[in-house]
């Protein structure tokens, strides 16, 4: 067992056990904070497999942004101090039980099939290629996904002010 | 970086997955609610960039689709607490069993 391969066992049990940690605890500062950690063990992961602009898109997308996000709703909108309530007994056994048996159904099929590699070389990821790619129209390029992207953030950036704005004139009714 | 097969990462994902499924089960706060959406979406991030750094190593496309999936993440969780918020100032209350006026 060499070291790299123990680096990786060590970030999958750090991802594994601040995610349960995060959709367990029943106070939600800290849901959010274990989640933070999560992702970050995430990006570590693209680290190890040698992904690096990834773990940075990684890094700035969802711990700087998201989670920052989610705080912010957080303070705004529950007292942060205080416990959820617990699931009901029944609701948490069966989606236990769904979660262990999807588990193993998914672990099983994996584990049996058999994964041929489809081509040859080995794997660099260069920022040139990346941005190339990215922007071109024939041989594989992505810029009508890339476009597409561009106009769904316009939309949701302009979606989201024109939800999230207070209207003053007429308040709303429903209580 | 080699002796790590496949297998151990998608099992990885797997766990991921399903505890992001667990949360989302038994959750009734939305903005949990969300988080346990952001873990699944990062189990499959991790699924495409495995797939594509061992199986098809000369090509991008897995690295693509993760930053794609990245981005509309991202979008989704800005409208998804702007609703909230909207939510909170009707309701007082960001639990969805207290939102149900449409259900019937």
């Amino acid at each position: 067992m060499s070291a790299s391969s123990i680096i990786f066992y060590i970030i999958a049990a750090f991802i594994l056990a601040t995610g349960i940690l995060a959709v367990t605890t029943r106070k939600i500062f800290r849901a959010s904070i274990w989640l933070l950690f999560s992702l970050i063990g995430v990006a570590s992961l693209y680290f190890w497999m040698q992904l690096e602009f990834l773990a940075a898109v990684q890094i700035i997308v969802y711990v700087g942004g998201i989670v920052v996000l989610i705080i912010f709703s957080i303070f705004l909108t529950i007292k942060s101090g205080e416990e959820m309530p617990k699931p009901i007994l029944m609701r948490s056994i069966f989606s236990a039980l769904a979660v262990i048996f999807g588990t193993a159904f998914m672990v099983r099929l994996i584990s049996q099939y058999n994964f041929k590699a489809g081509s040859e070389g080995t794997f660099v990821l260069r920022i040139n290629d990346i941005g190339t790619q990215m922007l071109d129209t024939k041989n594989y390029g992505y810029l009508l996904p890339f476009e597409l992207i561009s106009i769904l953030l316009l939309a949701a950036m302009i979606g989201c002010i024109v939800i999230a704005i207070k209207q003053k004139e007429q308040p709303t009714t429903i209580s | 970086m080699n002796e790590i097969p496949l297998n151990q990462i998608l099992f990885l994902s797997i766990g991921l997955f399903f505890i992001g499924a667990y949360g989302l089960f038994t959750r009734r706060n939305m903005i949990t609610m969300l988080m346990s959406i952001e873990l699944m979406l990062n189990s499959v991030n991790i699924n495409f960039v495995a797939f594509n750094k061992y199986l098809y190593p000369d090509k991008l496309d897995g690295v693509f689709f993760s930053i794609f999936v990245i981005t509309i993440a991202a979008a989704e969780a800005a409208v998804a607490i702007a609703i909230i918020i909207n939510l909170y100032r009707s309701h007082h209350s960001i639990d969805v069993e207290d939102a149900g006026e449409m259900k019937y």
